[in-house]
Order: structure tokens, then sequence, then C-alpha cells
């Protein structure tokens, strides 16, 4: 449950936890442009080194380790299946470039991994679903959205539990061939489903018993506004794309391993 | 025999659940632990099938040390029902429900249908044998997950709060069931807050707070120790309710049990009558 924990949110004070949510998804959008449109390493790295700071700021640094701590077996495969697969069309040979090339998409994976997880660990659910709904997203989809962020931790205690009852009743997650692994997990799995279900049945009656959208028009008492700080970082957002852009049409970027 | 020396246990995140915690529960006890919520009831009884492991100190099962054993194997002395029947039942039929530990525990074919037979007609739910766990009542489908549990025959048995959703009339047919597996010689350990259910069975009663066990002796004397039910939030059972407020009449105050309260209120009606 690792990855979650790098996504859960704590509630904190810093510069970076006060930002408009709006203005952090765009900058966090920006980011994830920018690590598409390179694929080499040093531009990549320039991304990955950017986020410090936040994290460093918002003092989120442990659980965004652990995010990445938690990414980290994708990590490993995402890099071994670039090695492989340019290893075999440059011929069965290892070449520096190649190890550079798998490095690189695997630090672009973790730069969005890492940018994603900053937001989420600094933006508190209900900020997300007021940033929605000022962005004119219906309110029973913003609603919607911010209740299953705020079930995921419920929902990992409950994943635990079930397979705490279903060991307790001999099940063994980690026998067997492939296969069967997978097969292991449906005892867990249906009881999950199921409680998940007939809770969210039992959510909704408790929400309409509680006069839930019986207002069409929704006021609210605080409203988002712009400070200085969000348009510093929208100002940072327009300054990374455009230095992206304007790096991959007119600058050559170098390889390292050429460079050395 | 359950034995437990000196534990302590830590949740991730620091949370302390266990502070030195020893515990001896010998075969054939019946033991209710006892506690608020989030006084470590829960936590110390999955150290009893090695759910959990001690942060530090031993737990013995039968003299194996769980660390030393994998959850599977203590399964096969020590049965676990928890409290939510829903977080385990996940057949298409209540034979198959029953069937599933029987199949992970590597019974024969032949083993496993006499044994579903048997833990079906155990619970009186013979009718529901090729019905869907998921069609049936709240009652019902907590005695499908004991049912799935006793399949097996386990020599310990571990009830988690079996009382919660349960009527009046379920929990006198638990009663009933807690004694007729005690006459076969079963250990019992129960974590409850129900104090009515645990003043009619009168088990061993060890109280908890805040990780620590804080009194642990003979139901009757437990349950009518006010210091040490106050430390541990517990109100008194109704009976001793009565009988605490009467021991100024000298009536004797350690009185739990139904029967023998009426028995001391004729007593001493007969008494003033002649």
């Amino acid at each position: 449950m690792s990855v979650f924990d790098g996504l859960k949110f704590r509630r904190v004070y810093s510069p970076i936890h006060n930002l408009d949510p709006r203005v952090k998804f765009i900058y966090v959008c920006a980011v994830f442009v920018a690590a598409i449109i390179f694929g080499e390493i040093l531009p990549l790295l320039a991304l990955f080194l950017l986020q410090v700071p936040f994290v460093l700021l918002a003092r989120v640094q442990k659980e965004w380790l652990r995010s990445l701590r938690g990414a980290l077996l994708l990590a490993t495969f995402i890099f071994f299946t670039n090695f492989i697969f340019s290893f075999i069309s440059a011929g069965y040979v290892i070449l520096a470039t190649n190890v550079e090339f798998a490095a690189a998409m695997t630090l672009r994976f973790v730069v969005l991994v890492e940018s994603f997880s900053v937001f989420f660990l600094t933006t508190s659910p209900d900020l997300l679903g007021l940033a929605l709904e000022q962005t004119h997203v219906p309110y029973e989809f913003s609603f919607a959205f911010t209740t299953a962020v705020r079930f995921v931790p419920v929902l990992a205690e409950e994943a635990q539990t079930i397979m705490d009852a279903q060991k307790a009743r001999g099940l063994e997650l980690e026998k067997g061939n492939f296969m069967k692994r997978i097969r292991n997990y449906v005892p867990v799995l249906i009881p999950l489903i199921v409680s998940a279900i007939r809770r969210s049945l039992e959510l909704a009656e408790a929400m309409e018993s509680r006069a839930w959208g019986a207002v069409k028009k929704r006021t609210n008492l605080y409203g988002l506004k712009l400070h200085r700080g969000d348009f510093a970082l929208l100002a940072l957002t327009v300054g990374v794309l455009v230095l992206a852009v304007y790096v991959r049409l007119f600058i050559p970027v170098p390889v390292l391993s050429r460079l050395l | 025999m359950i034995m437990i020396e000196g534990i302590s246990f830590t949740y991730p995140g620091n949370v302390q659940a266990l502070r030195n915690v020893s515990l001896t529960v010998k075969d054939g006890e019946f033991v209710a632990i006892m506690g608020q919520n989030g006084a470590g009831k829960t936590t110390l009884v999955k150290h009893f099938n090695g759910l959990l492991k001690p942060s530090s100190g031993s737990v013995r099962i039968d003299g194996v040390d769980t660390t030393k054993t994998t959850i599977a194997g203590l399964s096969r002395n020590v049965g676990f029902v928890f409290q939510n029947p829903d977080h385990q039942l996940f057949s298409e039929t209540v034979k198959q429900e029953i069937g599933f530990a029987l199949k992970n525990f590597g019974f024969d074919e032949e083993t496993i249908q006499k044994q579903i037979t048997w833990a079906l007609n155990l619970l009186s739910l013979t009718q529901y044998r090729e019905t869907s766990p998921f069609m049936l009542s709240g009652g019902e489908r907590k005695r499908v997950a004991l049912a799935s549990v006793l399949a097996w025959d386990p020599k310990i048995l571990i009830l988690d709060e079996p009382t919660i959703g349960q009527d009046h009339e379920q929990k006198e047919i638990l009663h009933q069931f807690i004694v007729q597996l005690q006459t076969q010689g079963k250990t019992i350990v129960i974590v409850t807050h129900d104090v009515e259910f645990v003043a009619e069975c009168n088990p061993r009663v060890v109280l908890m707070k805040e990780g620590r066990i804080v009194a642990d002796g003979e139901g009757k004397e437990i349950l009518t120790n006010l210091d040490a039910l106050a430390r541990s939030s517990i109100v008194l059972p109704q009976v001793a309710q009565i009988f605490t407020q009467l021991s100024a009449l000298g009536f004797p105050k350690n009185v739990i049990d139904i029967y023998e309260a009426k028995d001391l209120l004729l007593n001493a009606w007969e008494k003033r009558q002649t």
C-alpha cells in the first residue's frame, strides 16, 4: 500500500499547500507535457530536479520518498523492457546510448509519478473539490471525485482486513505459479467489491436523507482566489512550457554518453 | 495452550497497540477479552494465529513460536472468526464457502464433503447448502462465517465481536453453542464489549486498556470490580448494578448471574415473610 501512502494528503501548512489547486494542476500538466516531449536524459533530469524545491518547501520529503519507493518496481520493469528492446534492435550489443535511453524512459516515468505525488500530497480533497466546482464541473462529478479520493485509504484498510480474514482460513497469497497467484486474489477482491458497492449504496441513502441535490444552485462559503504565489507558479509554468518547446524545436539536445 | 510473554506491538506510523502483555490461556479454557475500542483487544488476538508478529516478546501456540511458522500452519489449530462476515464471504454457494478453508488445508474430497455436512448441521444451515451467501440475512451470514471456520475443527477458536448485530435469540444460541464447544474441550477466546453476554456466559475475563492488561480473573470477580471496570470504561452488568445498590442491605456485591440473583432475592423475601 506504499504507493497510496505517497498520495495521501496530510493537513500541513506551507507555501505549497496554500497554492491554488487549479494552478498547481496546470503546473503538473505542464511538467507532464515537458516530460513527454523529451526523450533525452538531461532535460528529464532537469525536470526531476525542478520538483525537489517544491517537496522541500512543502516539507513532505518523507511521504514523497515513500511514493517513489512504491514506484520502484514499475520503474525497474520500465528500465529493463526498454533496455532489452533496444538491446535486441541494436543487434545484441550493449551500447552506452541504449542504457541511457532506458534510463531516460525510466526517469520520465519517475518525473510523472513525483509531480503527481507532490500535487496530491499538498492538495486537500476539499480544495480539490472546490477547484473542480469553480471550473464549472457539475457538482455530481466533483463530489464523486472527492469522495473517491477520500475513500482510497478506507478501501486500503478494508483490503488488509479481508486479506487477514482469508489468511486465517488458510489462504496463501504467495503460493503457486504466476496464474495461481492471480487467482489467489479472487477471495480478496470479491468481498472488497461487494462491500464497496454496499457502502456506496448506504452512502447514497444517507446523502439523500440529508437532502443531497435538493438545491440546484449551490454556493460556497469559501471561494478560490489567485494570490501572488499562484501568479508566480503560473509564470513558472508558462516558462517551463515555452522553454521546453523552444529547446525541442531549435536546440539539439546533447546525448550524455556522447559528451563523455 | 497459548503462551504470551511480554509482547509489545507497534503499528506502522508509530501507533503502539500493545505494551508488554503477558497472558497464558490453558487448553479448554473460555476467555473473554474486554476493553474499550482501541484498547488492543483485536491486535492481541491477531497474534494468536500469526496474522501479527510481536515487535518484541514471544507468542507460543502449543509450544510453537509464531515467528517460526506460517499463518496457514498456525490456523490449522487456531480458528479465527472475524467480526464482519462480509470480509470473508466470496463463494457462489454456502457449501463452497465452507469448503474453502478445507481445500486450502489440503483435506481429501471425501473428508471435505463430510466436514461441510457436519458444519452445516452444527449451525443449522443445512437448508442453505446451495444458496449464495450474499442472499442470506446478517445473522445467517455470521453463522456461515463461523461454520466456515469450525469446519476444519480447530482446537482453539477465536471469535472477534461475535454478538455484534445479533438479536437476543441468536445470542442465546451462540451461548449454547459455546457451552457445547467447551464440553468438547475446545479453547475459546472471545473479544467483545458486550457486558451482558459475558455476564451470562461467565468466562475468565481479561480487561485491557491502552495496550495493557489491567485485570485478569474470574468473570464474577472482574465484572463486579468497580475500580477495574471504571478504569477501562466498562459499565457493570445490570444484575451487578442492582446488587451493588443493594449491598447496603447485606446482599453480596459480586453477583452477575440472573439465576443466582433470583435465588438470593427469593431467600431474602422468604426470610422476611416468616
